[in-house]
């Protein structure tokens, strides 16, 4: 059993839970949602088995290092925090038509890691840029802010969808949680990202002043995450300064992971100097 | 009396303009719109690669708009500027209010308030008014810093609030927002970003500025008294480092072998291991094989130095290296250029790349020159930088995350415990809200009331422990 292995069947394991809880919408059964949730729980542990056996094959590669040092390595622990994420929101708020939207991301996450040519899931030694005890701290808490907006995102689309429910339709819809649970969710979501981009870029930030002597340096993947925390600030401020609700706070939670989802792999394309997480490595 | 109250109208419109959250909205989205700009065109390049890309034409409108060093120019520096002044305006026109609320010494409770809540939650019991308040107001006290009882002709009022001081946070954020731009200020004013090449074995004491072309003295040398480059087997580059010694007045002050991520710091400036180069070594020994003798003759030379051949095969001198030779378009590493000088004979000029033994050999001359050894020499580069404003930046850094984490987590929350009724029919209304979160007060206002029904059902039989009187 290698990690490769694991993390394969996990992105499998997410595709069913996706199914499960896709199921458990449409027909409305309690039974499938419960198979749902059970699945999601063997991918998280897949997940971190394959997480775990990655970072054990790197030491035994001689190289050893946490797996959280490129876009593959970066992708899988992107499907577990949302993943995980997830299930401590299924708990709290006890709706599982949230899985519907959430799920696929994980698995979208888990399948571009292991099926992109363009993604490379040999294990690779540590720059020397990178060999600081800031990666884990910076890598993790980014990621789980990303995760956080990944679920605000899918919030917000439920959210759209739901708003346009006629009233006393037995659609599909009305499964969905209300339209008030949805919209202040997605704020709980924002903020938790907000404060978790926050401690990312801080100590990106903190960082860069240890390896390059400057604590900002305006390259573009720090440009974009600023420009994502503007975005959420701007929602934030709207929401409890303004009163903003519903559609146009569900409309800049959209273009905030819009956002993320640049600065995370848009950015690859533009010239610049942070390239740990770029493509072929 | 008239300009006066102009004056102050004028005053009083600026002051609005400037807390309005709708300028801060405006000044975020228009921060974010224009940041994009500068991850499209590269910053600070070469203004020839510019013209080459752009054309005459933009190449002039975006010069005149500083695009290509655009969060240094005027106009972005501007929104930083509006948004700085509109936090620091923001925060001092809610400040007051908000400074009454969390320090106010008397609390008012209104219970009107409470009655007025969408959703309360509601149990009814068989006990007395004054049994169930001293049943439910110590409850009400473990969950609240602060807990009043409150008795009206009808019923009894339990009332209890706590995080008042969370409705600080917000003005944690702005503070911390205004500590880093004026560490930034800080740092770009009396600090400086530049970078020093020094080649093993010597030292400088002037770091050459980034932006400009000045260099400035350092106050003390850097001496490098060796430089190392390791890589891991699949070739990547595993860690470079420079072992340095710094100077002052000729006596060494503090030594320090540096690696990324591991810089040395002394009085204030900073050192970090950037980037590296070969230079040419100050000798090479060399190998002379005679074509008609077969023989080989070993001999170390210095650069530049001319050394006569033994068998009378002339004299060869090495001229100059390069750390990569190409040989059509492939980098083949290092390679000395010699020249040979014969007898009755036109000088030739001589290729010796390190790493493809033999090379000269194809030449098919009456000698062969080829590289032994040699002990290569390197540079290292340095980021040198000062920054006096990075402990202001790392205050703001620590009080933006305990900021955000009270204003989004923390809330001031009141509850209102209500009983109602006569004789042995009561009714409890528990309702509370919170200036935050209202979901989330709400379970735990449904929570906490069955915990108050759970309380008044396992409490002692009324027969018991009711006073008779």
């Amino acid at each position: 059993m290698n990690s490769s292995i694991v993390l394969s069947l996990t992105t499998f394991i997410y595709a069913f839970s996706a199914f499960w809880y896709l199921a458990a919408w449409v027909f409305g059964k309690t039974v499938f949602g419960r198979v749902a949730t059970w699945t999601v729980i063997i991918g998280v542990c897949g997940n971190t088995l394959g997480i775990g056996l990655r970072w054990v094959e790197s030491y035994q590669l001689g190289i050893g290092h946490a797996p959280l040092s490129n876009l593959y390595e970066s992708l899988v622990f992107f499907a577990w925090t949302i993943a995980v994420l997830y299930l401590i929101v299924e708990k709290k708020y006890h709706n599982r038509t949230i899985g519907v939207v959430v799920l696929p991301l994980a698995f979208l996450a888990m399948a571009y890691a292991s099926l992109s040519p363009n993604i490379s899931d040999k294990i690779q030694p540590l720059l020397p840029a990178l060999k600081s005890n800031w990666l884990i701290a910076h890598v993790m808490t980014c990621f789980v802010g990303y995760a956080a907006f990944a679920i605000a995102f899918g919030l917000s689309g439920m959210y759209l969808l739901k708003r346009r429910q006629t009233a006393g339709s037995g659609s599909l819809l009305s499964h969905f949680p209300e339209t008030g649970v949805l919209d202040e969710l997605t704020h709980q979501m924002v903020m938790f990202g907000f404060l978790f981009l926050t401690v990312g870029i801080i100590t990106g930030a903190v960082w860069a002043n240890s390896a390059w002597g400057r604590y900002w340096g305006w390259d573009p993947k720090e440009t974009w995450s600023l420009i994502t925390w503007f975005v959420y600030a701007t929602l934030l401020h709207a929401r409890l300064m303004r009163g903003w609700h519903g559609k146009r706070i569900a409309f800049l939670s959209i273009a905030g992971f819009l956002a993320v989802l640049f600065t995370y792999f848009g950015v690859n394309y533009l010239p610049g100097l942070h390239s740990y997480g770029a493509m072929g490595q | 009396m008239q300009k006066e109250n102009v004056s102050t109208n004028i005053f009083d419109d600026l002051w609005d303009f400037f807390s309005s959250i709708k300028l801060t909205v405006v000044v975020l989205l228009s921060l974010a719109a224009t940041s994009i700009i500068g991850t499209l065109v590269p910053q600070n390049q070469d203004p020839a690669m510019y013209y080459q890309a752009f054309g005459e034409v933009w190449y002039r409108i975006f010069h005149v708009l500083d695009i290509f060093d655009m969060y240094h120019s005027w106009w972005f520096q501007f929104l930083l500027l509006l948004i700085t002044v509109n936090v620091i305006v923001c925060s001092i026109d809610r400040l007051s209010a908000t400074w009454k609320i969390v320090f106010g010494k008397t609390r008012s409770f209104q219970a009107a308030r409470f009655r007025q809540l969408p959703r309360r939650e509601e149990f009814v019991s068989d006990r007395s008014q004054e049994k169930l308040a001293a049943l439910l107001a110590p409850v009400v006290a473990d969950n609240f810093s602060y807990s009043t009882v409150e008795k009206t002709d009808k019923s009894t009022l339990v009332f209890g609030e706590k995080g008042r001081w969370s409705r600080l946070g917000v003005y944690v954020v702005h503070l911390s927002v205004v500590l880093l731009l004026l560490g930034g200020l800080i740092g770009s004013i009396f600090g400086f970003d530049g970078f020093v090449t020094i080649p093993e074995g010597e030292s400088v004491d002037r770091v050459q500025l980034r932006n400009g072309h000045a260099a400035i003295p350092m106050g003390f040398e850097i001496r490098c008294d060796d430089f190392s480059v390791s890589f891991y087997d699949n070739g990547m580059p595993r860690e470079y480092r420079s072992s340095l010694t710094l100077l002052e007045g000729g006596q060494p002050v503090k030594q320090k072998d540096i690696i990324v991520n591991d810089p040395l710091r002394y009085k204030g400036i900073n050192m970090f291991q950037s980037s590296y180069g070969v230079l040419s070594p100050k000798e090479v020994s060399l190998n002379f094989e005679s074509l008609e003798s077969g023989m080989n003759y070993q001999k170390t030379v210095k650069f530049g130095e001319q050394t006569d051949i033994p068998e009378g095969l002339g004299r060869f001198v090495i001229r100059d290296y390069t750390g990569n030779y190409r040989i059509r378009g492939q980098d083949v590493g290092e390679a000395f250029f010699g020249v040979l000088v014969q007898a009755d004979k036109a000088p030739v000029e001589i290729v010796l790349p390190t790493k493809i033994p033999g090379f000269d050999n194809m030449r098919k001359g009456a000698v062969a020159v080829s590289i032994r050894n040699y002990t290569p020499r390197y540079y290292t580069g340095l980021q040198v930088t000062k920054d006096p404003g990075v402990w202001v930046v790392y205050a703001g850094f620590i009080l933006l995350i305990a900021g955000c984490f009270i204003t989004f987590f923390m809330s001031h929350q009141r509850l209102c415990v209500e009983i109602t009724g006569s004789g042995k029919k009561n009714k409890v209304t528990v309702a509370g809200f919170s200036n935050k979160n209202k979901l989330g007060m709400q379970n735990q206002v449904t929570r906490l009331s069955k915990k108050l029904q759970g309380v008044v059902n396992n409490a002692p039989s009324t027969m018991q422990s009711e006073d008779p009187s």
